[in-house]
């Protein structure tokens, strides 16, 4: 199962420089988890101390925060997209 | 010449250069704007702000820019006047309105945040500006834009009010109407940052232009002959004007300009769209985001993004955070017009009418000195009340048809 995933900024040091990367898993935890494999250190960026998303990250797929889902157990299936997108002002 | 030492994570300290940076590497915290207020206090006294324009630069040292600044230059100082009609219509001692609908050049308090973030843009190098907007933003970043002559691409949700879309094209900048609702145009556009080198002043120029909310405190407390009111009402959409007018009053403590920080700070938003005060009266340490429907449209951000920083404000003072619906905004807009005769847009719509519930609720006392925030003009939201204010009554051009018509038919 292959997902797309839009890496934000600060993070691409990661991700060599890639915007876009590919990963897999079944729901957005596993999909961190394997991208953890993938590039080593993403995950404590994305997480803190016990495993929770930072409260400054907003995660969506396909264009849906997934706090409007089932947060880290929304599933995600071949060809989703899913963007990570640091929290920013508005109005 | 400049007091700013850099960019500080809010989250967990980490520094960083003076930069258009916005979030931290580490912990994807925001930054923030870190100041040498030892210094400043060495020269910001009373007196010399006093003798100095009426606007809000007068308050210079504490806003981040390094040069003089480039747009704006008659933003602020708005008039901050007592409400004795008002006062009476509530049942209140000591009420005064703070109006920002008649700020410059677009009337709303966002004339502030644009022209320090313009300003940063152009001490950056950049030649292109852009900005996210429920409307204010828009304006006032497309009207700073021409003056500043940058190129200038605004995004807004394509729902909005005509007034804001003509109050922004005027000034001929790239104007995107997306399909969806703020908080869509929000995540687009913090892709399209990462993409293209533009000063976007609501993303990558944030820490820099949030700190212009701070001089509407800054305003309030000198206006009040340099004393801090017991309580004000503030409106809230993504949290960052709260989040500011506090941060405003501490550092004017901090700087000895006012001997005491006793302030309790109130949200206000629409029942439509009203994470924030969903927060506080859960006591949630999150913000659970909602999708907005509200006629509050400048109001309407369902992921407020200083969200958690709004709530502190709140706890922190002792305040408290309420909403409205739609029908209450109607009629607080109508209210203020006919005690005070302002016309506010629909989040001074917001602001009386959480005010009102507040003070009714017994969370306001009656007896203490409270500060209405009124940060945008009525004009640019006619759709929110045109069909509920009546209408006019047509003549003949004659004395009969006069008395006939109106002299017969008035009750007043
Ligand atoms: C008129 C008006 N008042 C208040 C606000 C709220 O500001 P903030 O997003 O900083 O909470 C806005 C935001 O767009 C606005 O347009
Ligand atoms: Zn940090």
């Amino acid at each position: 199962m292959a997902i797309k995933v839009r890496i934000p900024q600060p993070l691409q040091k990661l991700t060599k420089e890639k915007v876009e990367v590919e990963a897999k898993g079944r729901n957005i935890q596993e999909l961190i988890e394997d991208l953890e494999k993938r590039f080593p250190g993403i995950k404590m960026r994305l997480c803190d101390e016990k495993g929770k998303l930072r409260r400054f990250i907003n995660i969506y797929v396909n264009e849906e925060d997934i706090r409007f889902l089932k947060m880290e157990k929304t599933t995600l299936k071949d060809g989703d997209e899913v963007s990570i997108i640091p929290a920013i002002a508005g109005g | 010449m400049s007091y700013v030492k850099g960019l500080i994570c809010k989250e967990c300290r980490r520094s960083y250069p003076k930069r258009p940076l916005y979030v931290c590497e580490y912990c994807f915290g925001p930054l923030e704007v870190e100041y040498d207020y030892g210094r400043i206090k060495r020269i910001l006294t009373k007196k010399e702000i006093i003798k100095r324009s009426k606007n809000m630069w007068r308050y210079w040292e504490l806003l981040p820019i390094d040069k003089y600044p480039i747009v704006g230059l008659y933003t602020g100082f708005t008039p901050l006047f007592r409400a004795k009609n008002l006062e009476k219509a509530l049942g209140v001692r000591e009420l005064y309105i703070k109006d920002d609908s008649v700020n410059h050049p677009t009337l709303s308090f966002k004339d502030r945040v644009v022209a320090v973030a313009l300003s940063k843009a152009k001490e950056f190098g950049f030649d292109t500006v852009a900005c996210a907007s429920t409307g204010n933003l828009a304006n006032s970043t497309a009207s700073q834009a021409a003056e500043a002559k940058f190129r200038c691409f605004i995004f807004i949700p394509a729902d909005l009010e005509l007034s804001k879309i003509v109050g922004t094209l005027i000034y001929n900048p790239i104007l995107v109407a997306v399909e969806g609702n703020y908080d869509q145009v929000n995540r687009l556009c913090s892709e399209i940052a990462t993409k293209y080198k533009w000063a976007f002043v609501n993303i990558n120029i944030r820490p820099y232009y949030a700190e212009g909310s701070k001089t509407f405190a800054y305003e309030i407390v000198e206006q009040l002959q340099w004393h801090a009111p017991k309580h004000i009402v503030v409106p809230c959409a993504g949290g960052s004007l709260i989040t500011k007018i506090w941060k405003g009053l501490k550092e004017f403590y901090k700087l000895g300009l006012i001997d005491k920080l006793d302030t309790k700070i109130y949200a206000a938003q629409a029942q439509g769209c009203a994470p924030i005060v969903n927060a506080v009266k859960e006591n949630s340490e999150i913000i659970k985001p909602v999708k907005p429907n509200t006629i509050a449209k400048s109001l309407a951000i369902g992921n407020p993004a200083d969200g958690v920083y709004a709530v502190s404000t709140v706890r922190e003072s002792g305040g408290w955070a309420e909403s409205a619906s739609d029908e209450e905004i109607v009629e607080a807009i109508k209210l203020l017009a006919q005690t005070e005769g302002i016309f506010t847009e629909t989040a001074g719509g917001v602001t009386l009418g959480v005010a009102k519930k507040l003070i009714k609720r017994g969370f306001i006392p009656k007896d203490e000195s409270i500060v209405l925030c009124i940060t945008g003009q009525g004009l640019k939201t006619q759709e929110a009340i045109s069909s509920k204010i009546g209408s006019f009554i047509k003549i003949k051009p004659n004395i009969s048809s006069f008395e006939e018509n109106v002299i017969k038919k008035i009750r007043r």
